[in-house]
Parts: C-alpha cells; sequence; structure tokens
C-alpha cells in the first residue's frame, strides 16, 4: 500500500491541514478547517456502509453524539484525561454498534435504513431519561479540564489537531478496507447480497463489522468536537442534520470512492460556510442539502467522481 | 382493572388513524417497491392544512377531509412525477435517497415558514362516558372516519376498474403492460391515493393531539412498525396493524413514561422483522 502514490496524497492532505493554519497562527481558518476535518471523518465512515456495502445508515450522527456523551461524562464524572476517554469513547461506541449490528443488520437493505431512523430515536429518549447524563439538559464541563493540555488556546490546538488525526485516519481507513479482501467482500454484499453469501462472503459478520468499524472515529471525533465546545445536550449530540448532511456530502462526491467523499466534504463545508454567511440562505440550510441531493441522486449518482472519472479516465489509476 | 381497559379502548380508537396511516405507506410499497420517506413530511401537511383551513375560514374541522384528500391526492401524483419517476425499477438505495431529498425540502421549508411552535386545533365534541371513564368524541369520531376511508379503499382497489388496474399493476407489472394496462399512469395515482391517505390520517391526528412541524418523523417511523406487523403491501393489514399497536400503546401508557413509548415500539419492530419478515398478518403474496 505504502508504494502507491495515493498512500502519499492522503498524507500531503492530512500535511497540509496541519501546516496550514499552523504556519500564520490563523484561528479562523483553523475553526473553518476543524469543521471541515468533522465532515470528511463522517462522510468517510459513512461511506463505509453507504458507498461500499450499498447500505444507508440514516443514524450515523448516533455515534458522533453517543461518543461525545461517553468522553463529557468520563471526563467531567471521573476526571479520565482526555486520550483515555476519547479511547473508551471509541471502543465503547465500536463495541456497541457491533452488538447491535449482528441484531439489525440481519434486516436487509431498506429495512436497515428503517431501523436506523429508530436507533436515533430510541438512543436520544434513552439519554433523555438517563440521570447520569443530566437528562435532557446535557452535561456542562468546567474550563480547568483544559489546564493538562496547557490553557484553553492551547488546547483548542491540540483538539483541532487531534481532530485532523481522526480525518486522516478516516481516510487511511477507508483506503485500507477498499483494497483489502474485507471490502471486495462489502463490494460484493453492495451489488448482490445473495450471490455474495453464495460464494462465501460471510455476509452478517462482515456487515456487523464494518457497521462497527464505521463507529470508531466517528464516535471519538464526537468525543472532541464536544469537548471543544466544554458543553453537551441531547438535541446537539444527536442533531440530525449531521447525519443528513454526511449522506449528502456521499452522494455530491461520489459514493464508494475516497477521493470524492473527501472532496465532496470539502466542497460542502465552504457551501455552507457562504451560504450561512446570507441571512436568507441560513434559514434555508436543509432545504439547499434536499435540493442538492435531489438533484444528484436524479442526474448524477456517480456524483463529483463520477464526473471526474468520465473527463479523466486515467486518474482512475490513481486516485481510490 | 377497568382503567386499563378504558385505555385499551382509547388506544384502539387512536389505533385506527394509526392503521390509516400506514394503509399510505403500504399501498405505495406493495405497489412500486418504493419506501416513500416523505410520509411523515405528509402527515404533517395534512395537520397543517387542517390547522391553516380551521383558522382561516373558521369551518368545522372535520369539513377539510375533503379538501385534504383531493389536495393530497394532486401533491402525490407531482411527488411520483418529481422524486419516484425516475427510481422505479432501480435499487431501492436510490428511491430511499430521493424521497429523503424531498422530505428535506418539505420539512426545511415548513421550519422556516412556521417555526417548531405547537400547533393545537380547538374542537368541541361530547364524549361517551362509561362508569366513570369517557371516551372523547374527537377519538370516537376520527376512529369511525378511518375505518370508513378504509372500507372506501378497499372497495376503490376490489370494485373499480382502476383498483383493478392497481393490483394487477402490483402483482405483475409486465403482464400488466402487456394486456393494455397504462402503467406508468397508474404508478402515480397510486402515489397519489398514498399521499392522499397520509394527508387525511395527518388531519385526523391534528383534531386528537397538539403538533409541530416536526411531529411527523415519530408518526412515520409510527407507520413503519404498523405496517411491519401488518405485513408489507397489504392495506387491510395494516388497519389490524394500527389496532394492534393502538393495544400496545394503550397497554404501555398507563406504566412507563411517554418518550419511552416510541422506544418500546421501535424494538418491536426490529424484533419483528427479525422473527416474521414478512409481517405478521402477511398474507400470500399479491395480497393487495
Amino acid at each position: 500500500m505504502i508504494r502507491r502514490p495515493f498512500f502519499w496524497i492522503i498524507g500531503l492532505v492530512i500535511a497540509a491541514f496541519v501546516a496550514l493554519p499552523a504556519i500564520g497562527n490563523d484561528v479562523q481558518m483553523r475553526e473553518s478547517l476543524a469543521l471541515a476535518c468533522v465532515y470528511i471523518t463522517l462522510a468517510s465512515n459513512l461511506n463505509l456502509m453507504l458507498g461500499y456495502a450499498g447500505y444507508i445508515n440514516f443514524g450515523s450522527i448516533v455515534f458522533f453524539g453517543l461518543g461525545g456523551y461517553i468522553c463529557i461524562w468520563l471526563v467531567d464524572s471521573y476526571g479520565w484525561s482526555l486520550a483515555l476517554s476519547l479511547l473508551a469513547a471509541g471502543i465503547g461506541v465500536s463495541g456497541l454498534s457491533f452488538i447491535f449490528g449482528l441484531g439489525i443488520l440481519r434486516l436487509r437493505g431498506p429495512f436497515f435504513a428503517l431501523s436506523t431512523i429508530g436507533i436515533v430515536e430510541g438512543v436520544q429518549a434513552f439519554v433523555e431519561n438517563f440521570g447520569p447524563w443530566g437528562g435532557s439538559s446535557g452535561i456542562y464541563i468546567s474550563p480547568q479540564v483544559f489546564q493538562p493540555l496547557g490553557g484553553s488556546a492551547q488546547a483548542l490546538w491540540v483538539i483541532y489537531f487531534l481532530l485532523v488525526a481522526a480525518m486522516g485516519a478516516s481516510l487511511y481507513l477507508s483506503y485500507a478496507i477498499k483494497t483489502s479482501k474485507f471490502g471486495l467482500g462489502l463490494i460484493a454484499i453492495g451489488q448482490n447480497e445473495d450471490a455474495a453469501a453464495i460464494l462465501g462472503v460471510p455476509t452478517p459478520r462482515y456487515k456487523a463489522l464494518v457497521y462497527s468499524a464505521s463507529a470508531f472515529l466517528p464516535a471519538i471525533t464526537g468525543g472532541l468536537y464536544f469537548f471543544k465546545g466544554a458543553f453537551i445536550q441531547p438535541s446537539d449530540a444527536f442533531d440530525l442534520t449531521l447525519s443528513t448532511e454526511a449522506i449528502v456530502i456521499c452522494m455530491l462526491g461520489g459514493q464508494g470512492t475516497v477521493t470524492g467523499v473527501a472532496l465532496g466534504a470539502y466542497l460542502y463545508e465552504e457551501l455552507r460556510g457562504y451560504l450561512l454567511t446570507t441571512a436568507t440562505f441560513s434559514n434555508f440550510q436543509l432545504v439547499i442539502a434536499g435540493v442538492l441531493l435531489l438533484l444528484i441522486v436524479l442526474f448524477f449518482p456517480s456524483g463529483l467522481m463520477g464526473w471526474i472519472y468520465s473527463r479523466f479516465p486515467r486518474l482512475k489509476r490513481v486516485l481510490e | 382493572m377497568l382503567g386499563i381497559l378504558a385505555s385499551i379502548i382509547d388506544g384502539v380508537l387512536v389505533g385506527l388513524v394509526y392503521g390509516l396511516a400506514a394503509m399510505g405507506l403500504t399501498l405505495i410499497w406493495g405497489v412500486m417497491d418504493v419506501i416513500n420517506l416523505t410520509h411523515g413530511a405528509m402527515i404533517v401537511a395534512g395537520m397543517m392544512a387542517l390547522y391553516l383551513l380551521v383558522s382561516a375560514l373558521g369551518i368545522s374541522p372535520y369539513l377539510t377531509l375533503p379538501p385534504v384528500l383531493i389536495g393530497g391526492f394532486f401533491v402525490g401524483v407531482a411527488l411520483y412525477w418529481i422524486a419516484i419517476h425516475r427510481m422505479v425499477g432501480r435499487p431501492p438505495l436510490m428511491s430511499l435517497l430521493s424521497t429523503f431529498a424531498v422530505n428535506l425540502i418539505l420539512i426545511g421549508v415548513g421550519t422556516a415558514v412556521w417555526g417548531t411552535a405547537l400547533f393545537n386545533v380547538e374542537l368541541s365534541l361530547p364524549g361517551i362516558t362509561i362508569g366513570r371513564y369517557t371516551f372523547p368524541g374527537p377519538h370516537i369520531l376520527a376512529a369511525v372516519l378511518a375505518a370508513v376511508i378504509a372500507a372506501a379503499l378497499y372497495v376503490f382497489l376490489h370494485y373499480t376498474r382502476i383498483g383493478k388496474a392497481l393490483r394487477a399493476v402490483a402483482n405483475n407489472r409486465e403482464a400488466a403492460e402487456l394486456v393494455g394496462i397504462p402503467t406508468t399512469r397508474l404508478l402515480a395515482i397510486s402515489v397519489g391515493v398514498g399521499v392522499a391517505l397520509a394527508g387525511v390520517s395527518g388531519m385526523l391526528i391534528g383534531t386528537l393531539f397538539p403538533f409541530t412541524i416536526l411531529s411527523g418523523d415519530g408518526y412515520q417511523l409510527k407507520s413503519f412498525i404498523v405496517t411491519v406487523l401488518g405485513g408489507f403491501g397489504n392495506p387491510v393489514g395494516a388497519l389490524l396493524g394500527g389496532i394492534a399497536l393502538g393495544l400496545l400503546e394503550g397497554l404501555v401508557t398507563p406504566f412507563v413514561p411517554v418518550s419511552w413509548t416510541l422506544v418500546i415500539e421501535f424494538a418491536l419492530f426490529v424484533l419483528v422483522l427479525i422473527a416474521f419478515p414478512g409481517g405478521i398478518f402477511a398474507s400470500r403474496r399479491g395480497a393487495l
């Protein structure tokens, strides 16, 4: 894998994310790139389900929100360090997803999609009624937790670099899965699940594994995101807007491609930043996401990468 | 004990309305294998039509039924041509995404115009009192209307030319095309009828409970659960499934907090799907 140029292209992207805001100590650019990191992480991990295995997960936000809750709770109530809490959040959410996945992934295609909508409702209702997590009012953490990271100004940089690390890990994960036997099995499931099962792909296990794998990095990103804001509440943690946007990004960039999804996330973040500054559009954010998604699904189902590949077929050899 | 019985009866009354909502979903599913994710938005559209018509014209809430039914039909036909026509016969992933996109647009416009305030339609209808318990009038009337509309749908599907053609299309689209049935037009009609049913059920739910623009998600999930209980593509089963869900709600409500009801229903949804992939009341193929 290391010999392939694509491996180094991802490395370059990560280096750019680290270097660009750090050089000029540009806080505004850092914030905008931090959001791009969140989008890329969520969309790439959703892509493992949507693009590879052909299963729509309408509730990918659950990973993000639960990860945030576990991390904030451990930091706040038990005084765990950030690194340990993040790891616990990632492993905890991944483990839960694996157990859940073995159950709900016995449902095929559209039924699985429907049940993911239910999971969001279920988890949100659970959190709103769960006393230790502050119910519907959420958890605040005191700014003192930033002390071990060297004060709040420096902590924001540390969090940003961790977000970039999670983004980089997501891209490498997508790439590694796509070039592995596991990925081949997933793509076979996406094309024809019955045929894949007959040819010996262990479909239930693969589906549960990819569901669980797609939970790990979003959970960590959720932990970082809410740690940064020092506050978490159910309506923010399980805001369906974000998982909707992740779906739009996957389709915009081109489902099943690594480059396309990252590119789509970056473009969407830029577009959104531009639209939010004009007052008329900020009210219509969901409407615009919806129109975009509808147009893509109706007219460009292969997304941005489909168009790029048709113009420059040679790029197929380099990009994934 | 009597209290639980009363709560169960009330659950069944509300369940009939849920069944009506699910009929709209299951009809579209049965005819063209498309899951309509705008269902929740269409239910809310029915609620908002009720609220706006009643507050603008001051008419009785039940007089809004004909305009909602007719309006819903045309909205459904439009929905078919915009989002579903190009998706029929393609992987289910695509139609899920296209209807989901339309749902986003509708909900987005709705929240931008009306916000997320709570709407309530005032009704004064005498209830029926048995012993210490009173069954509210709106619940009874809504259940009766739901049952009448469901019966009308049954008659439409089984005794009219268009209804029979619809069932033929659901059974085998190619064969229907071969005997000269204009299948595309019938697909559009079935989406129209499905959305009209969603709108009417929303209108009826609006007479029972207060609602917001975002209420649709919960009712959409309930419709899915009812559809799963009743068997896919089986409108009569949907009514039975609705009654079953209403019974369950009536049984559960006295004992657990309201916010858990949906979680319990959802757990049931997954369990039923795993145990009976075709639905509990599923009949033989081509049930429509």
